[in-house]
């Protein structure tokens, strides 16, 4: 089985996770929203699959290009 | 005149207000986050006091830091730029209270303005052309009911607040359902309550706003409009003075209506009516601004009113007669490009160090800014770090003036949307003045290829 990396499209921190190691997720879905500067930007994968891992929690400080969960595919 | 005003605000509203409150001869009084401690407008005013840590709600959003600092230096207004506590009625009444004069509107007129649906029932009462929308919605049966009164598409608004900060569209029933959730949980999070309303999603609309101008002696006056149809996540980037490719008297028609509207009910400070324009159907009231708005610039430029000192002069009680010539007329074209710390192609934001940050200077170009070379844009506060606002003898003056100036601006460290701005600047529709609040997106699209 292949994985997936998610990376962070921008620097900010994670308020909220919206899905949970195991969850089913199809290409476009949002897994997790990002906040920087007043905008809430959601997180989307580009990839049908599963969730394996979730390398931040809520609050964390994330850069850019940071990877932020791993995906089975 | 007043004694001593305290900014309440930081970037370049502070920087705007305090350059206003020298040339008056007023003491100013600054504040700031720990995240602010270096910006290089506070050596501008006559002293400046923490308040406490880089969170808003830790500082720019801490009624008590903020009414300590007025009690300690004994100030007697306080002028709470826009933004954070501008349009809070409670902060209003409190700063009264202890008193201090709150810059802005009477207490009342924040609330009523506040709070969407009512504000657009009022208004609508009084005349104010508008589209179909909703009150709140009480639940998802009641805003499917509502969407197939209005006829999708329709734009989910919060009732809260304003500022562009949690709209969303939806085109069907399925679409609705999904959104209003995201829609309720994200008025929540910034306006504390989670009232949404439904309002008919206009195609292709241009923004149209109306700068008024009131004293506390019941005289109301306008100072014509802005176009800010150039927008990106239903936030401003490019706002102008006047309106281009529009008819005067269609105009002025609206804007002697709205001073008229705001006569009658007797508002009594300076404040902005917004609306979308709709080629075939005209003016359809958006919301009011009890406030100065981050665009004021343009129209300062057009019409040589300085509205900051405007706004104090009426809020100390003098009357517009004092204040304002007789005649205010229109000179020029006027825009301003808001500079934002973002990828100018996805907008996400890019905080960072500010390694060069060299704004242009010349005939005809003004920048306010609260940033220097060597500051940090920080995460905490909204993208937007410069406003570059230029003067020509026409519209095609000052787009030209515009590109010229935002080729001259040196920024490294951060990404920044002046590759969008410019690209905008370029679009055939932009500078034939055929602008909409679409017109970003096509903008995109072509940065993209």
């Amino acid at each position: 089985m292949a994985e997936e990396r998610v990376r962070s499209e921008m620097t900010g921190k994670v308020w909220k996770i919206v899905t949970k190691v195991g969850d089913k997720v199809s290409d476009g879905d949002e897994i997790m929203i990002l906040e920087s500067m007043k905008m809430e930007i959601p997180v989307m994968v580009d990839t049908d699959g599963t969730i394996k891992e979730f390398l931040v929690g809520e609050g964390d400080e994330v850069t850019e290009d940071q990877e932020i969960a791993i995906l089975e595919t | 005149m007043f004694e001593k005003v305290v900014v309440a605000n930081r970037g370049a509203a502070a920087a705007r207000i305090i350059r206003a409150l020298n040339g008056m001869g007023v003491k100013s009084v600054a504040v700031y986050s720990e995240a602010d401690e270096s910006a290089p407008y506070l050596a501008e005013a006559s002293e400046a006091h923490a308040i406490g840590g880089a969170a808003p709600a830790e500082s720019y959003l801490n009624q008590d830091a903020i009414l300590d600092v007025v009690k300690e230096t004994n100030a007697d207004g306080l002028h709470p730029g826009y933004g954070f506590l501008a349009e809070n009625s409670d902060f209003a009444a409190r700063v009264e209270a202890a008193e201090c004069r709150f810059i802005g509107p009477a207490a009342q007129w924040l609330e009523a303005m506040g709070h969407k649906t009512r504000a657009r029932d009022m208004m609508k009462e009084y005349g104010m052309p508008m589209g179909s929308s909703s009150s709140v919605l009480k639940d998802d049966d009641e805003a499917l009911a509502a969407a197939s009164d209005i006829g999708y598409p329709v734009l989910i608004k919060p009732a809260g607040g304003g500022g562009g900060i949690g709209m969303l569209p939806a085109r069907d029933d399925e679409q609705l359902v999904k959104m209003l959730e995201r829609a309720r949980s994200m008025a929540e999070r910034s306006f504390g309550t989670a009232e949404v309303y439904l309002e008919r999603l206009l195609e292709q609309p241009r923004h149209i706003e109306f700068q008024m101008v009131a004293d506390e002696h019941g005289n109301v006056r306008h100072l014509f409009e802005r176009d800010c149809s150039v927008q990106r996540r239903h936030q401003k980037v490019i706002e102008e003075a006047p309106a281009p490719a529009l008819a005067r008297e269609v105009v002025v028609d609206l804007a002697d209506s709205a001073a008229s509207i705001l006569t009658k009910m007797g508002y009594n400070n300076i404040g902005t009516v917004e609306t979308l324009y709709d080629g075939n159907g005209g003016f359809n009231f958006l919301e009011m601004n009890t406030r100065l708005q981050v665009e004021h610039g343009v129209t300062e430029e057009v019409t040589g009113i300085d509205i900051v000192a405007t706004q104090v002069r009426s809020s100390f009680g003098q009357p517009l007669s004092e204040i304002l010539p007789d005649d205010v007329e229109i000179s020029g074209h006027s825009i301003q490009a808001r500079v934002y710390a973002e990828d100018p192609i996805k907008f996400f934001p890019s905080p960072g160090p500010l390694e060069v940050f060299r704004p242009p200077s010349g005939d005809g170009i003004r920048v306010d800014t609260g940033f220097a070379e060597g500051g940090t844009v920080t995460p905490y506060y909204d993208p937007m770090i410069a406003k570059v606002i230029v003067r020509g003898d026409d519209r095609q003056d000052a787009i030209d003036k515009l590109r010229e100036a935002l080729d001259e601006f040196m920024i490294e460290g951060i990404k920044t949307n002046i590759p969008f701005i410019q690209a905008t600047l370029q679009n055939e529709a932009f500078v034939s003045g055929a602008v909409h609040t679409g017109l970003a997106e096509d903008v995109v699209a072509t940065l993209k290829k």
